[in-house]
């Protein structure tokens, strides 16, 4: 076993049992499912909406290399710096150069999942650049020296005594628990920073290919200050993010919006097409936009995996998993977490290490269910499986199901297996859920009917029709 | 007019849950119809499929898909070999010579609450059972068949009966095959997810079309004594 699955066994263990943790979550997600199927209702039709964003997506992703030539064309026309990065390495590496060449002493970032896929924050940390999250719950979440918990919520596992605690902890400052009070703590703070900070990085929702720009969506207006007030505008964004035309996100900021909060529309929806302009009064002076590959494009080489870059990261396939709900966010181990996540990190981070996340489902499917671009999660889950099973197939598991294949194929090993079989059982039954039952994966904590007196076989067979 | 129903009474019904089988012959036969039993393997072969491992799940898919060719139609005793069947077989002989056997097989294979209200036409059985029940809408059953109504269509019909919707009804009980060995405590906390909801309800039994999601339930309710039971669909409706 990898490490990395080690790990994921032993924090779902931990976090599975805890009921307090189920408590906070299942309250968040019975609050969202009620305010996301109202956001559903407000569209005219919704699976249409669904079926349009699919093929809008597929369309994007498809021609990939049309789009984002375009993309880069059209910003670059209004004095916009682009980078190419081919991995994360990459990626920090040219970020970093942005900031020694600026000087910069401290940059304010706001919620971004891509820089987080790259470890931005410690490569900024360690280039001697001090980096603040003015997202609030990134801010909650860097205090705590946490990754963010959720894609859409950072700090949903935490509760507002917590959040309180951890601002006494940090910020020497936390009059309250009240949620109010607390923000206007962390606003104090950021206000500050905003007004110091050299560099703004932002990640992107979008970017559009026919006009140039890049979508950004929030709630908190952070976004904006981070990409308004510093000198220097930086964007991280994955080349998977493109859409076609300006056109398409009058279906896409509603649904992202809807999915991800229950919202109409987010608060602020911002498109940056470039630096400040002449005759423009605010606006960043550099705007640099950095598209990551980072594995991407190996997804896109897979006919069938492509699906996978379709992905919104609205979060929406997270709240409804029931492996998610239960195990949460920080278990997954890696920046994208839930079925997506269990879906595109084998094939991002190497499957070797990550193709337990994949076998940790049980293939429930709400995840595709509620997707709004219907990316059919539990098929690609199986196709890791099968990929995984093709490259490193476990032993003990393939000689188990070929012994199975031959007992369940014939009738008579059948019968003699049954036989076998309850005197199994009843012998198990004497160590039942101890350390000796070879069954206790699942006798430890349920019962197990036996095997029954007659099976049906042999009911069926004594009938004699 | 009178169908030759093939039955296909997967693994863990054979095994542990003979009476779901039994009551499936008894309801089929009490319409008029004439029942055999598929004399093929006794798995449908999704174990190994779900695992990845595509070559032994075909060891027995083979063999299941060329034991019912000749079946007029066949019912599955349960939504997810159902499932497997009718959905993942295409798939899983895609490019094989077993593929046209596979995809015949995929139109005729039926699930056994969809077979009844949506091929048969029939939702009242005459049966009786004066409880209150919930329904827990097994994964496969509800997402790939589509399963939602014929099981509660027929459960309005069974006289005596009250069902009561628990909240959680679509949400997976956590079994998920081996995912349930795999995965212990996932798949322990999902359950009790699962029976929370049940109980909120104040209903006697959990119905189900599922034996294996009812083996999750009842199993961990009769370790953590909490005071559920659990019974198939097919046994209500053979209850008179």
């Amino acid at each position: 076993m990898s490490a990395p699955s080690t790990r994921f066994d032993a924090d779902a263990r931990r976090v599975a049992a805890d009921l307090r943790h189920r408590g906070i979550i299942q309250t968040a997600m019975a609050k969202y499912e009620v305010v996301r199927d109202q956001g559903k209702s407000w569209f005219q039709d919704w699976e249409g909406a669904r079926d349009l964003a699919a093929r809008t997506k597929l369309e994007a992703v498809g021609r990939l290399d049309t789009y984002l030539e375009q993309l880069v064309r059209n910003l670059e026309a209004r004095g916009t710096r682009v980078h190419w990065a081919g991995d994360a390495r990459q990626a920090s590496e040219i970020i970093v150069g942005i900031l020694r060449e600026k000087n910069a002493k401290v940059v304010v970032k706001s919620k971004s999942m891509t820089t987080e896929e790259v470890h931005l924050n410690d490569a900024i940390e360690q280039a001697g650049c001090e980096v603040v999250e003015s997202d609030l719950g990134e801010f909650i979440v860097q205090l705590r020296h946490e990754a963010p918990y959720h894609l859409v919520f950072p700090a949903m596992h935490l509760t507002r005594g917590e959040i309180r605690q951890t601002f006494e902890e940090k910020l020497r400052d936390a009059p309250s628990d009240d949620p109010e009070e607390l923000t206007m703590v962390a606003r104090r703070v950021l206000r500050r920073k905003y007004l110091q900070a050299d560099v703004g990085i932002t990640g992107a929702n979008f970017a559009v290919a026919d006009t140039g720009m890049i979508s950004v969506t929030e709630n908190e207006g952070n976004a904006r200050l981070t990409a308004a007030l510093p000198r220097t505008m930086i964007t991280l964004v994955g080349i998977e993010k493109v859409l076609p035309h300006l056109d398409d996100l009058t279906l896409f900021l509603p649904m992202l919006a809807v999915m991800g909060t229950g919202q109409q529309l987010s608060c602020y929806n911002t498109m940056y097409g470039g630096p400040r302009q002449p005759g423009e009064a605010d606006g960043p002076e550099e705007y640099h936009v950095v598209l990551l590959d980072n594995r991407r494009s190996a997804l896109l080489a897979d006919a069938e995996l492509r699906e996978a870059l379709c992905c919104i990261r609205c979060g929406a396939c997270l709240n409804v998993c029931p492996v998610f709900r239960n195990v949460g966010g920080h278990t997954y181990g890696t920046v994208y977490g839930g079925p997506i996540g269990a879906v595109i990190t084998p094939h991002l981070r190497g499957l070797r290490d990550w193709q337990h996340l994949s076998y940790a489902s049980s293939l429930c499917g709400a995840c595709t269910e509620t997707c709004p671009v219907k990316i059919d999660l539990p098929r690609h889950l199986l196709a890791n499986r099968r990929t995984a099973s093709r490259r490193e197939p476990r032993w003990s598991h393939k000689i188990a199901f070929v012994l199975f294949a031959v007992a369940a194929n014939s009738p008579a090993l059948w019968t003699i297996a049954t036989r076998l079989g309850r005197i199994g059982m009843r012998l198990r039954g004497l160590v039942n859920g101890t350390v000796l039952d070879p069954l206790r994966p699942w006798t430890r904590t349920r019962d197990l009917p036996p095997i029954a007196g007659q099976s049906f076989r042999e009911w069926w067979k004594e009938r004699g029709t | 007019m009178p169908l030759n129903i093939t039955l296909f009474v997967p693994c863990f019904v054979d095994l542990m849950y003979p009476q779901v089988g039994v009551s499936m012959v008894r309801i089929f036969e009490k319409l008029g119809h004439k029942v055999g039993c598929a004399r093929g393997p006794a798995c449908c072969g999704q174990p190994a499929f779900n695992a990845g491992y595509w070559d032994e799940s075909r060891k027995i898919a083979t063999k299941v898909v060329a034991s019912l060719r000749d079946a007029e139609v066949v019912v599955v005793g349960s939504g997810s070999c159902g499932t497997m069947m009718k959905v993942h077989y295409p798939e899983l002989f895609a490019g094989t010579t077993d593929e046209a056997l596979a995809r015949e097989l995929a139109v005729r294979c039926h699930e056994f609450s969809g077979f009844l209200v949506n091929q048969l036409g029939v939702t009242d059985l005459g049966a009786v059972f004066p409880h209150k029940v919930t329904f827990h809408d097994g994964c496969h059953g509800l997402r790939a068949l589509n399963d939602k109504r014929p099981p509660r269509e027929l459960l309005a019909r069974v006289r005596g009966l009250e069902l009561i919707e628990m909240d959680a009804a679509e949400t997976c009980c956590g079994f998920g095959g081996t995912f349930s060995a795999a995965f212990p405590p996932i798949s322990t906390a999902m359950a009790e997810e699962k029976c929370a909801s049940a109980l909120e309800t104040g209903a006697d039994y959990v119905v189900s079309c599922d034996s294996s999601c009812l083996m999750q339930i009842q199993g961990l309710a009769d370790r953590q004594k909490r005071p559920i039971r659990t019974v198939h669909l097919a046994e209500v409706l053979a209850r008179s």
